[in-house]
């Protein structure tokens, strides 16, 4: 165990990955709880997709792959949240449209570029070794801006999360905070994405809340499991990838499953006996 | 002057004209009761009444210190709620954000208010339990604490007993009504016409035709009451 820990420290790309990482995982779960009790996780899911075919396009034109994706997902992720608050078209309905179609898209740009060769599996799958040092500058902050807003804006995140109508008719700046975890989201999934692959980076998103909702009882409480399970996920699926050298986010997915069983069985044993 | 005060009122839902030149009152410790037709407007009107959606023409104007934001709204529960994971107390103390502008962390004055709101609607034995594994009528107590968390003057209630069967509803009236006579206006939208006969002082009620607004009595003796009782429609 502890020459695992060692041989990771030693290599510079991986204690990269394993920063960023953890940060990411920390933000997708905090986020992830205000998501998904708002049923809006498949956002994340829409989103990982249009990042994909940003990066992509980004590639093949030869361009800085995070000055192309992030303001490309932080648009997407504002048209999403639009779409879906006001109901022209259904919001599952028009996540799908617009993941399938970033996708298609994001396909098409990489097969007509014939001179540029492009690993679409690690772009799909995720690959440790993309984790660049400005990745690490943009997941520190981005973690220092999510862990401000949920600890000063807990309380507002909460009545938000809650209840819209009452949050709106009390004053609240719903929009604003919307926005906010909108534009958050899209940042973490672009960042993610790199490491986890934008076929999995949701489900760093989607798992740790749901399976701090079967234990835990209160809001404050699911969200402190939220954290804690999405990180010690990750640091146990890294170590897996490491010690039988598989791909980093099939891992971690298949820790958070196994995070998400065990969750469920102490709840029902819990509620059995309540 | 009166708590609100409506002035030929117009407003709008996508562009339909839903409430045309609709005038009334409610002074300090009515008990006004909302009726009408699904799409006669009561919705659009609770919205107007929040200040959430700006009146095509008209005034509502508020008295007597009434801030925009100190209304006790109940509104309509949503599915995703029914299964929130949140204590009793964490929804409680939500009522308590408007009156706290940037602050980030609750007063031990905000508490107190709180857990006074709890006691005063019988639910403190439920205060830790989890919101998700109450009864629909105990849910309903939870969102009126949180009502009055945020109010000291009006409470706005839409439908709060869709969903409820019949003895837990009659508790609930009871419940408003008990909190009505602490001084407390209560403007609540139902479609339940007896509970407004027997609760409410005064009746808007809302048909695509015209409105009527008034007092009990002369609502029992208006066509409107009539087309209510006769028709036997959802008003």
């Amino acid at each position: 165990m502890f020459e695992i820990f060692a041989e990771i420290f030693s290599v510079p790309v991986l204690v990269r990955a394993l920063i960023v990482g953890i940060l990411v995982s920390l933000c997708a779960a905090l986020l992830g709880v205000s998501l998904v009790l708002k049923r809006f996780s498949m956002i994340g899911d829409g989103l990982s997709h249009v990042g994909f075919g940003a990066l992509a396009i980004a590639t093949v034109m030869n361009l800085a792959p995070m000055a192309v994706a992030i303001p490309v997902v932080i648009a997407a992720a504002f048209l999403l949240l639009r779409l879906t608050s006001n109901g022209k078209i259904k919001g599952d309905a028009a996540i799908a449209l617009i993941s399938t179609g970033a996708l298609g898209i994001g396909v098409m740009a990489v097969s007509l570029s014939s001179g540029v060769n492009v690993d679409i599996n690690s772009y799909l799958f995720g690959s440790i070794i993309s984790v660049s040092k400005s990745d690490v500058v943009i997941s520190v902050i981005l973690a220092l801006i999510v862990l401000f807003m949920f600890v000063f804006f807990y309380t507002k995140i909460f009545a938000i999360t809650f209840d819209e109508s009452f949050a709106k008719a009390t004053g609240g700046a719903v929009n604003v905070y919307n926005m906010m975890i909108a534009l958050l989201t899209a940042i973490t999934i672009v960042i993610g994405m790199r490491l986890m692959g934008s076929m999995l980076i949701s489900s760093l998103i989607i798992f740790p809340a749901l399976s701090s909702m079967r234990v835990f009882k209160s809001f404050l409480s699911v969200t402190i499991s939220s954290a804690v399970v999405s990180v010690v996920s990750f640091i146990i699926g890294m170590i897996i990838s490491y010690a039988l050298d598989t791909p980093c986010g099939a891992s971690i997915v298949c820790v958070n499953i196994a995070m998400f069983a065990g969750f469920f069985a102490v709840g029902l044993v819990s509620r059995k006996r309540a | 002057m009166a708590l609100i005060k409506v002035d030929d009122l117009t407003l709008s839902y996508e562009n339909i004209m839903v409430i045309k030149d609709l005038s009334f009152k409610v002074e300090s410790g009515d008990y006004l009761c909302i009726v009408g037709e699904n799409g006669s407007g009561k919705s659009t009107l609770v919205k107007g009444l929040l200040s959430l959606k700006k009146p095509e023409s008209g005034t509502i104007e508020f008295g007597e210190g009434l801030r925009k934001n100190e209304i006790g709204y109940l509104p309509q529960q949503t599915s995703a709620q029914k299964s929130f994971p949140a204590s009793v107390y964490e929804v409680v103390i939500s009522g308590c954000l408007n009156s706290r502008g940037i602050r980030p962390f609750y007063s031990s004055r905000e508490k107190k208010i709180a857990l006074d709101n709890i006691e005063r609607l019988g639910i403190t034995d439920l205060k830790n339990r989890s919101y998700r594994d109450l009864s629909g009528g105990q849910q309903q107590r939870v969102l009126l604490a949180r009502a009055l968390c945020a109010t000291k003057k009006l409470l706005l209630l839409d439908e709060p007993v869709t969903g409820l069967d019949p003895i837990i509803t009659a508790e609930f009236y009871e419940l408003i009504s008990k909190i009505n006579k602490e001084g407390i206006t209560v403007i609540m939208v139902t479609h339940d016409i007896s509970a407004a006969l027997k609760y409410a002082n005064r009746v808007l009620c809302m048909r695509e035709e015209g409105w009527f607004f008034g007092g009990i009595d002369e609502f029992k003796k208006s066509d409107f009451a009539n087309l209510a009782k006769g028709g036997g429609k959802d008003v």
